[in-house]
C-alpha cells in the first residue's frame, strides 16, 4: 500500500486523465474482461483538486537516471523512491477494474537502466493485461521518445492512446529544464506514431484483421509557467502540433511547486486560472474555428492571455467591428464568435429560428448569462445600439474584481 | 377524465400504447390523468381504460427525435413527466417539426428532464462500487448498493453486463435488485443497504490511491461538488476521505505561512546597501513573488525624521524612488507648509514591493494584507536599526503596523506623540493617498487635518 501512495502520488503531475475516443469494446461474450464507451470516457471519481479519476494513473517507479528540474522524480530530489514488477500493476488494474473503480490504466514511469529497457517494462504491463487476461479497458501509455522506435510502435499495438510529453513550450526551456531531453529527439517520436497510427487506420480500411494501432490516438503535455514562454507562443506552440502530429489532445499543467523544488524554478506560480485560459482558447481553435492567430491576438501587448475575462470575450473587445451579430440572421461561424454563446446553445438557436424569430427572451432560455451576450447581439426586439462600442465595456463585463482583505 | 395507469414507472411501452389509443381517440391532454402505478391516480378519474379509437381512428404520428427523448424522460421521477410526455405528443400532430423550436417551454423542459436522466445514468455507470464476496459455489461474486434518483435500474443494466460478463455481480437498490450469473440477467426484489457486504480488502487500496492523487496544491471543492454531488457520497468509499484531505490541504497552506515567518533565519542586516540587496531578491511573500522591482527608502542614513509609507505605488515602482507618484506630491507640499524638510528625512515603505491587481494596462493598488506587512517588517526593522529615527511618521494604518507590529485606529491615534519602548516617538496621520481619493467638502476637512498633524510634527521636531 505504500508503494501505491508513493506511485500514484509521483503520477499525479500529470494532467491527462481521459478515456475517451477509443474504439467501442465489450466483454459481452463472457470471454475477457471489460468495455470501453464510445465518444465519452466515464469519471469514476474526482478528487477535492477538481480533477476527473478515470484511470488508474501510476508510475512502474519512480527511480530516474534523469534531472529535469520541474520534476518532483528528478535524479536529484530526494523524495522516497518505489517499484512496482509489472505484474504487479496488472493485478491491482484488475482488481481495481472489477470493482468499478477505473476505466482503465495510465502508466508511465521514470527512466532505470535506459529509455528501451523501461519502455520494455511499460510493454510488458500492457501485453499481460490484454494477452493474458483479455483485458478490454482502457490503456494509456507514456512512451519514453529516447527509447527503440520499435518499442514505441509495439506500445500503440496494446495501448488505446500513446502519449509522449513535450514538457515545455519552447526549445530553450527544455534545454535550460530538461537537460537530458531534447526537442528533436521527442518530436521524432511523435512523428513517427503518428504516421504509424495513419497507416494502421489506413491498413484498416483495406484488411479487416488489420492490427489496431492507438485508436484513441496520441496526446501531449505542456508544463505552463516553469519557464517564460508567453500564452501566445504556448497557443502557437500548441497549434504546430495539433497540426503536425494530429494530436488528439493537448494538456496544460500548470506548474504546481513540488516538494524538493529545484533551485532553477521559478518560485512564483503560474495562476491556476492561466491553465484555464490556455484551454480555452485550446477550445476556441478546436470547436469555434478560431485561427491560432486569432487567439493570439486576443492576448494583450505582453503575450498573456487576461486572467480575468475568457479569451472569446478578449478578442470580442478587441475587434468589435465584428460585432453585433444578428441571431436570426448570422451564420453559424459568426455566432461562433459571440463571447457567452456556446455550440450546443448556437445549434438550438439555428434550429429554433427556422420556426420562430428570435427574441432576448429565447436566447436567455438557451444560454446562461444573457447579459453577458446582450453587446454583441441583435434579436428581433434588442439591439446594443451605443453599447458595443462603449469604452468601458470590459469592466461591465468582467467580473468584479475581489478587494484584498486589508488585514487578513 | 381518463386514467392512465403504467404498471411500472419504467414502462416505456405502455404510456407508448395508451398515449397511442388516446390521440386516436382525440382524447386532450387536460382530460387525461397519467400515473405510473404507485396509486397516485386522479381520485375524480373515471377508473376506465383509454376508450377504444373511434373509426375511423385517427393517425398518429411522432417523430423520431420525440421518441428518443421521451424513452429516456420517461424514467424521469417527476411524476408529471408522464403529462408532459402526452402534451407534446398531442401538439406534435399539428406542429411535426416542433421538437426542433428549443425555445418552447414544453419542448425545453422535456429535453431537461432527458439531460437529467442520462446524467443520472451516466453517474450510476461511474458511481456502482462493487465489493467481493464469495458464493456458495466458491465462486467470487461483486455486489454493489445503489441509489439511483431516477428510475433507471434496468436502463443500465445493459453497461455492466457489457462490462463485466465474465464474473458474477449483483446491483442492490432501493426498488428492485439485479443480478448476473455470468448467463442471464435476473431481477430480484427491493435491497437494502444491509445486504450488501459491508467491507472489501481492496477498497483500502482505492481509498490510499485516491488519497495520493489529490494534489493538495490545487484545492478546487466546487469543481468536484458539481461533478461528484454530495448525494452520492454515502455510497462511495473514497468520498469519507474528502473532508479530511480539504483540512489537510488548508492545514498544508496554513503550515507554509507559518514557516514563511521563520523564513529569517540569518542576523539582521548590517547595512542598507545590505537591505537594499535583501528586498530586490526577498520572495518570502507573494508580493515579493510578483515579478516587480522592490523600491528601497531613501535619504540621510542618520536622519531624526523617519516618514514610512504603505507600500510602493505605479509610479514609484516605475521609478524606483519612494513616494514620487501623486501620493508623494501631497505629502511634500503639506511637509512644505508646515516647515519640515523631506529631503532631511529617510523615506521609505512598510512593504517593500508593489501589490496590485491587473486591470487591463493598468495596475490597481492593493492593500497588502497583515501578513504581507509583517512578513516585511524584518526590512523595516532593518532601516530603523541602521537609520536610529528620533521620531517617525508613520502614514496610515499599514505603516502603522509595520512599525508598533498591530493595527491602530487612525482616527483616535493621529497626531499626539506614541514613545515606543526604544524611546523613539511615532507620529500617526492619514496615508497622503487617502485624500485623493476623497472629493469636496471631506476633501477640504481631511486637507485641514493632515495639515494640522504635520505642524503638531513639527513641533516636537524643533
Amino acid at each position: 500500500m505504500e508503494r501505491l501512495a508513493i506511485l500514484a502520488d509521483a503520477a499525479k503531475y500529470d494532467a491527462s486523465c481521459a478515456s475517451s475516443g477509443t474504439t467501442k469494446r465489450n466483454s459481452r461474450d463472457g470471454k475477457g474482461l471489460g468495455s470501453t464507451t464510445e465518444g465519452m470516457g466515464i469519471c469514476h471519481a474526482y478528487a477535492p483538486d477538481g480533477r476527473c479519476i478515470s484511470l488508474l494513473k501510476l508510475l512502474l517507479t519512480n527511480h530516474c537516471v534523469f534531472d529535469c528540474h520541474y520534476c518532483i522524480n528528478r535524479k536529484s530530489s530526494n523524495v522516497r523512491r518505489a517499484r512496482f514488477t509489472p505484474q504487479e500493476v496488472v493485478d491491482l488494474t484488475l482488481s481495481f477494474y472489477r470493482r468499478n473503480y477505473i476505466e482503465g490504466l495510465f502508466l508511465s514511469s521514470g527512466i532505470i537502466k535506459s529509455s528501451s529497457h523501461t519502455m520494455e517494462q511499460l510493454i510488458e504491463v500492457a501485453r499481460i493485461l490484454r494477452e493474458e487476461h483479455d483485458f478490454r479497458g482502457y490503456i494509456h501509455l507514456k512512451t519514453i521518445p529516447e527509447a527503440d522506435p520499435e518499442l514505441v510502435a509495439q506500445a500503440g499495438l496494446w495501448a488505446d492512446r500513446v502519449s509522449i510529453n513535450v514538457e515545455l513550450p519552447t526549445d530553450a526551456g527544455l534545454a535550460r529544464l530538461a537537460p537530458d531531453k531534447n526537442s528533436a529527439t521527442i518530436e521524432g517520436a511523435m512523428g513517427n506514431l503518428s504516421s504509424a497510427i495513419d497507416d494502421a487506420r489506413d491498413s484498416q480500411k483495406r484488411f479487416t484483421k488489420a492490427p489496431r494501432f492507438a485508436p484513441a490516438g496520441q496526446s501531449t503535455q505542456m508544463i505552463v509557467g516553469a519557464d517564460g514562454a508567453s500564452d501566445a507562443q504556448i497557443v502557437g506552440k500548441a497549434s504546430t502540433l495539433y497540426d503536425r502530429f494530429a494530436l488528439r489532445r493537448v494538456y496544460y499543467s500548470a506548474f504546481s511547486p513540488i516538494p524538493e523544488a529545484s533551485a532553477v524554478l521559478p518560485l512564483k506560480r503560474p495562476p491556476l486560472m492561466r491553465e484555464h485560459r490556455l484551454y480555452q482558447s485550446d477550445w476556441l481553435m478546436r470547436f469555434y474555428g478560431f485561427a491560432p492567430h486569432e487567439v493570439q491576438a486576443a492576448a494583450d501587448r505582453d503575450g498573456m492571455l487576461p486572467l480575468d475575462i475568457d479569451p472569446k470575450l478578449a478578442w470580442a473587445l478587441k475587434f468589435r467591428e465584428s460585432f453585433p451579430v444578428d441571431v436570426n440572421r448570422a451564420p453559424r461561424e459568426a455566432l461562433l464568435r459571440v463571447p457567452g454563446l456556446g455550440t450546443k446553445a448556437i445549434d438550438a438557436l439555428l434550429a429554433a429560428r427556422r420556426y420562430r424569430t428570435i427574441r432576448l427572451e429565447d436566447v436567455a432560455r438557451l444560454t446562461v448569462s444573457v447579459k453577458k451576450l446582450r453587446p454583441f447581439i441583435v434579436t428581433a426586439d434588442w439591439r446594443p445600439t451605443l453599447l458595443t462600442d462603449r469604452a468601458d465595456l470590459r469592466a461591465r463585463l468582467a467580473p468584479k474584481a475581489e478587494q484584498m482583505e486589508l488585514f487578513g | 377524465m381518463i386514467a392512465a395507469d403504467l404498471a411500472e414507472p419504467d414502462d416505456f411501452e405502455a404510456w407508448r400504447t395508451n398515449a397511442r389509443r388516446l390521440i386516436a381517440s382525440g382524447t386532450p391532454p387536460e382530460m387525461v390523468a397519467w400515473s405510473d402505478g404507485g396509486g397516485t391516480a386522479d381520485l375524480f378519474a373515471d377508473t376506465v381504460t383509454p376508450p377504444a379509437a373511434p373509426a375511423p381512428p385517427r393517425e398518429v404520428r411522432a417523430s423520431r427525435v420525440f421518441m428518443d427523448l421521451a424513452r429516456t424522460a420517461v424514467l424521469h421521477s417527476a411524476p408529471e413527466r408522464l403529462d408532459l410526455l402526452y402534451r407534446l405528443l398531442w401538439r406534435l400532430q399539428d406542429r411535426p417539426r416542433l421538437l426542433d423550436d428549443a425555445a418552447d417551454p414544453d419542448v425545453g423542459a422535456l429535453r431537461r428532464m432527458a439531460m437529467q436522466v442520462r446524467r443520472d445514468i451516466h453517474k450510476m455507470h461511474a458511481f456502482v462500487r462493487f465489493r467481493s464476496v464469495t458464493d456458495e459455489d466458491g465462486v467470487e461474486r461483486y455486489v454493489a448498493w445503489f441509489e439511483p434518483d431516477h428510475h433507471i435500474e434496468r436502463a443500465t443494466a445493459d453497461f455492466f453486463v457489457n462490462r463485466f460478463a465474465s464474473q458474477r455481480w449483483s446491483i442492490l437498490t432501493p426498488r428492485l435488485s439485479l443480478h448476473w450469473d455470468g448467463m442471464a440477467l435476473l431481477e430480484g426484489p427491493p435491497g437494502s443497504r444491509e445486504d450488501a457486504p459491508g467491507e472489501d480488502a481492496v477498497e483500502d487500496l482505492w481509498v490510499s490511491y485516491y488519497r495520493s492523487i489529490f494534489n493538495p496544491a490545487r484545492l478546487k471543492v466546487g469543481m468536484m461538488v458539481k461533478e461528484m454531488p454530495r448525494r452520492y457520497w454515502k455510497n462511495l468509499p473514497e468520498a469519507r476521505e474528502i473532508a479530511d484531505l480539504i483540512a489537510g490541504a488548508h492545514k498544508r497552506e496554513a503550515s507554509m505561512i507559518a514557516t514563511g515567518a521563520s523564513l529569517f533565519d540569518d542576523a539582521a542586516p548590517a547595512s542598507l546597501e545590505a537591505i537594499a540587496g535583501g528586498i530586490a531578491q526577498c520572495r518570502r511573500c507573494t508580493i515579493g513573488c510578483n515579478g516587480t522591482r522592490a523600491v528601497m527608502g531613501e535619504g540621510a542614513s542618520d536622519a531624526r525624521l523617519m516618514i514610512v509609507g504603505e507600500q510602493p505605488g505605479d509610479t514609484e515602482e516605475l521609478e524606483n524612488r519612494p513616494f514620487v507618484g501623486p501620493a508623494g506630491q501631497i505629502l511634500d507640499s503639506a511637509m512644505g507648509e508646515a516647515g519640515i524638510d523631506r529631503s532631511a528625512a529617510y523615506v521609505t515603505n512598510a512593504v517593500k514591493h508593489f501589490k496590485f491587481a491587473p486591470r487591463g494596462k493598468i495596475r490597481l493598488h492593493q492593500n497588502p494584507t497583515a501578513g504581507e506587512i509583517d512578513m516585511c517588517r524584518w526590512w523595516l526593522d532593518g532601516e530603523r536599526a541602521l537609520v536610529k529615527p528620533k521620531v517617525i511618521l508613520a502614514l496610515g494604518a499599514s505603516s502603522a503596523r509595520g512599525l508598533m507590529g498591530r493595527t491602530p485606529s487612525i482616527g483616535r491615534e493621529r497626531g499626539q506623540a506614541l514613545t515606543q519602548g526604544d524611546g523613539t516617538v511615532i507620529w500617526l496621520t492619514a496615508h497622503p493617498s487617502y485624500l485623493l481619493r476623497l472629493d469636496g467638502e471631506a476633501r477640504e476637512r481631511e486637507h485641514t487635518r493632515f495639515a494640522q498633524d504635520l505642524a503638531g510634527l513639527a513641533q516636537i521636531l524643533r
